[in-house]
């Protein structure tokens, strides 16, 4: 058949077959047992392009993008603006059909690109080392764990309050069959310090901290970390939305011994969750548990500068069972997008962005939180995004909110501690003031 | 300037004052600023990010992308990698506003286009590897093969087994398979291949132990050899109580042509991005779903997306389920590639690619195996592996014939793997290939036999036409600089 994907001509296979000294191609695969050599078509019609844009349109218009509404849903993915020059450097040929960059001669561009990166997820978290990437911040944070628990050998491991329920998750997925412990702490109101000082012993591997955390406080500090450093454990921070570095003191700086978390919000579009982009930095000291890859700088033999892929000794192409992780690939292409968008950012641009979710998070909770029904839930400073609770609202509040073009954010379940009509509001830097003034009439005017 | 061949790095590039983007302003009335933020963890660490302006930041990345190589620069037959043309329609469809604007926490009211392709690609990919469920929460092959893995591990807790503790794996497979069993918390016990390159059931059944979890297996090998024992494999492992998984990374092969499922394996993983054309992107992201059959349906992570009579619904009730390995609902995006790529060629076409595939590669191999040394003289199925010169006075290397070929615009095999070939050059010209190009590449592959003979120096001090030459890797990892 003739196919744009399939570029051999019937003409060019026989003079292949003749070639190779077959008859006909069907002898190639007699290796194949007739027992299971497939006996029908299955039935998938092939289809033009067009056909198949059609279909993809029709289910594309089938979704309701949260563009189309006005939306503050955050929970662990967040939407910023995207500036225009992103997707069109990221989308160089090059940079999308390239495999990973083992032939480093052919690649320099690409493993710089890497290079850049771990600088600037470095510079950005204070920390002495990163990779060039994880899958998504959940794993990310469920590999730190599985470093802890190898550094250590202890068996508990400790998630403050307010972490992300996916990276939750994902972390209990993981260390299910490891002679570890995980104990997830309930919503603390009162001092974090305090909580954490009665959860640390000789047995704690490591204790994870999200900064801001789930529910957009912050609750990080350096007196935290040194209750976890003096137990001995290591000092993990989360984070789920580095545009908050703009503004926040970068981890390293508290003494964190890993810093790992999701970069979706460096350019990366919402794309139904996935793919994001997760980050791993660390300490020195934890270099060679890195999971992941590692890009480094070198020379040729002309003296040249250059970079390769670097300490390969930890992976599993060479290590196999003993490697310290088994991922084979990272999210280049989204570490390309990130570092793309930080260039465009700079450091005024990524705290103007910081600081714009900032002023609008705390005008909206300003704003509901005059509203009768509504009752600001977690007193503790936060973010770009808070938490209220709603008294008595209708059992419809959803959908009527939807209906007048509002995602009114996330429903936090039950689970969570928070009570029956908890929801968590997240505030882009795209919200307006018109939108968020709007927004305060409706909640009123549907609780009420 | 600098020379076109130094590396300029952002931080170089960088002059204070100098601005790429403005971001939207807000336009709340004279509101608080930095202040908001409590003291003990406002930024006072200075915030060292590069400055540059547009024009500067989009001519350092082009000049990356010039200094990079993809499918689309030239040929790449990288063994095991599947490094086939990635369709320009692939790269429109996730910018949809529909899909690209999506938040993963939607209602699912808002979700219905984006459950249904879920739901379809799962069908698709059932179809095609004769399984009864799959899940595309993995985010790559390797986590595939981990989820895969904790699943066996659930089901085996669940039978009250838990003393099966060992994974199988064959010395020729990718060091992912080891590596994620070890993850999952299995031993590793290595089976040698046969001398024809392929598992022999008499060499299988020493190996056969009450302790035997399962066997994990590439098919075709990554010899690129066909496991005609697959079924006797398969039954031995099933006699003893084990499961089968499948390495899905050479379905390029045999797509319409046999499906893993009816070859007796429990679990197979796909890799979008090998086999469905998703673009590899410089190393990823991936995608790796996992299909099961029906017996251990029951652990596949959640959520799992149901038809109702109100349409497609989220489904948490799973109680066996090993849980979420990822966040959210996997790479959607490459899903919607790869759904494109199936719908676009069809059932004959993806028979076709398979065939195609099949040809280039005994294509090559027949004719290349005058000049290289071929260990497992045999037709080959998609891909074949060549183990040096043979006629190699001057001791060339794998590692030399591979940065010679760089020179000559094309991207080298994959070396050194399997670890069981010396000296190994694993070839993979996949179908999306002209016969102009297979000639060039054989004619070429024949000017480097003859380099070894007559100028063999020639050949160890390649490459001379890139912008770097052979970097000092003992050095990097001696000393390691990772930032600026």
């Amino acid at each position: 058949m003739g196919h744009p994907y399939l570029p051999l001509t019937d003409s060019e296979r026989r003079q292949m077959e003749q070639v190779i000294g077959v008859r006909n191609f069907t002898e190639l695969f007699q290796v194949i047992p007739e027992k299971i050599r497939a006996k029908a078509a299955f039935d998938l019609p092939d289809r033009t392009e067009e056909e198949v844009k059609r279909l993809f349109r029709q289910w594309a218009a089938l979704n309701t993008p949260g563009s189309e509404v006005v939306s503050f849903l955050g929970a662990g993915a967040y939407e910023h603006a995207i500036p225009a020059a992103v997707p069109f450097l990221v989308n160089q040929s090059q940079f999308i059909t390239a495999y990973t960059p083992y032939q480093p001669e052919l690649n320099q561009g690409l493993l710089q690109v890497f290079f850049e990166f771990q600088s600037l997820i470095a510079e950005l978290t204070g920390m002495d080392v990163a990779n060039a990437s994880m899958y998504d911040g959940p794993t990310a944070l469920a590999e730190a764990l599985l470093l802890a628990y190898n550094v250590t050998k202890r068996k508990e491991i400790i998630l403050l309050s307010g972490l992300n329920p996916e990276a939750a998750q994902v972390v209990r997925t993981y260390t299910a069959n490891l002679p570890v412990e995980v104990h997830s702490l309930p919503v603390m109101e009162e001092d974090p310090q305090k909580q954490l000082m009665a959860s640390v012993n000789e047995q704690t591997a490591a204790v994870v901290i999200q900064y801001p955390d789930f529910y957009g406080r912050l609750i990080l500090s350096r007196e935290l970390l040194s209750v976890v450093k003096a137990s001995g454990a290591l000092a993990i921070v989360y984070i789920n939305d580095p545009v908050c570095l703009g503004l926040l003191e970068p981890p390293g700086s508290f003494g964190a011994d890993l810093v790992v978390g999701e970069a979706q919000a460096f350019g990366l579009p919402l794309s139904f969750g996935g793919p994001y982009l997760g980050f791993f930095t660390a300490k020195k000291d934890y270099l060679r548990h890195l999971p992941g890859r590692l890009v480094g700088k070198t020379t040729d033999r002309d003296g040249r500068e250059g970079f390769v892929l670097t300490l390969q000794t930890r992976e599993q192409h060479i290590r196999r069972e003993k490697a310290t992780s088994n991922i084979c690939s990272n999210q280049a292409f989204c570490a390309l997008t990130a570092t793309v968008y930080l260039s465009l950012l700079g450091p005024s641009g990524l705290q103007e962005v910081a600081l714009s979710t900032v002023r609008n998070s705390h005008y909206l909770y300003e704003q509901l939180t005059r509203i009768p029904a509504v009752r600001g839930l977690l007193p503790q400073p936060f973010f770009h995004e808070f938490a209220i609770a709603l008294s008595r609202p209708p059992a419809d509040f959803f959908r009527r909110m939807r209906e007048k073009g509002f995602i009114p954010g996330f429903k936090i379940t039950p689970e969570n501690g928070l009570g029956q009509d908890a929801y968590l509001l997240y505030t882009s830097e795209l919200r307006t003031k018109a939108e968020m003034d709007r927004f305060c009439e409706e909640i009123e005017r549907c609780v009420q | 300037m600098r020379k076109n061949a130094e590396p300029v790095l952002l931080k170089e590039r960088s002059v204070q004052g100098r601005r790429g983007y403005l971001p939207p302003v807000s336009d709340l009335p004279s509101t608080p600023g930095a202040e908001l933020i409590p003291s003990f963890c406002r930024r006072q660490t200075p915030l060292n990010l590069p400055e540059l302006s547009e024009m500067e930041v989009t001519r350092h990345f082009i000049h990356l992308a010039q200094r990079s190589f993809g499918v689309d620069q030239g040929f790449y037959p990288l063994g095991s990698c599947t490094m086939k043309y990635n369709p320009k329609l692939l790269e429109e469809l996730p910018r949809l506003s529909g899909f690209q604007d999506l938040h993963p926490l939607q209602d699912e009211s808002d979700l219905q286009g984006a459950l249904a392709i879920i739901d379809l690609a799962e069908k698709v990919f059932a179809t095609i590897t004769g399984m009864d469920a799959f899940t595309l929460q993995p985010a790559a092959g390797a986590h595939g093969e981990l989820t895969g893995l904790l699943i066996l591990k659930a089901a085996l807790k669940d039978r009250g087994e838990a003393h099966r503790d060992l994974i199988l794996i064959p010395d020729s497979a990718h060091g992912t398979n080891p590596a994620s069993a070890a993850l999952a918390g299995f031993q590793v016990q290595k089976i040698p291949s046969s001398a024809n390159g392929i598992l022999d059931p008499e060499m299988l059944k020493p190996f056969l132990s009450p302790r035997v979890a399962g066997l994990m297996l590439t098919n075709p090998n990554t010899l690129g050899l066909f496991e005609e024992n697959i079924l006797t494999i398969t039954q031995m492992i099933h006699g003893i109580g084990g499961q089968v998984y499948y390495d899905g990374a050479n379905l390029n092969a045999i797509m319409g042509w046999a499906r893993p499922g009816d070859m007796g394996f429990d679990l197979v993983h796909l890799n979008l991005h090998k086999t469905f054309a998703t673009p590899h992107g410089g190393g990823g992201p991936g995608s790796g779903p996992l299909g099961v059959k029906v017996h251990l349906a029951p652990y596949l992570p959640v959520p799992r997306v149901v038809r109702t009579e109100e349409g497609f619904k989220w489904d948490y009730n799973a109680p066996r389920s090993i849980g979420k390995v990822k966040g959210f609902w996997g790479h959607f995006a490459v899903i919607i590639k790869a759904l494109a790529y199936l719908l676009s060629l069809g059932y004959t076409g993806l028979k076709q690619v398979s065939t195609d595939a099949v040809l280039a590669a005994n294509y090559l191999q027949t004719q290349l195996k005058e000049d290289y040394n071929l260990p497992y003289d045999r037709p080959c199925m998609h891909e074949f592996v060549l183990s040096g010169l043979k006629e190699n006075p001057a001791e060339i290397r794998a590692l030399d014939l591979a940065k010679a070929l760089l020179d000559y615009g094309v991207h080298p095999p994959t070396i050194y793997f399997p670890l069981i070939v010396s000296e190994a050059l694993m070839i993979e010209p996949t179908e999306a290939v002209t016969l102009e190009l297979l000639d060039s590449f054989v004619a070429i592959m024949k000017d480097l036999a003859e380099k070894a003979k007559t100028v063999p120096e020639t050949l160890k001090e390649a490459p001379y036409t890139t912008p770097v030459r052979r970097l000092n890797e003992t050095e990097a990892a001696r000393h390691p600089v990772l930032k600026w």
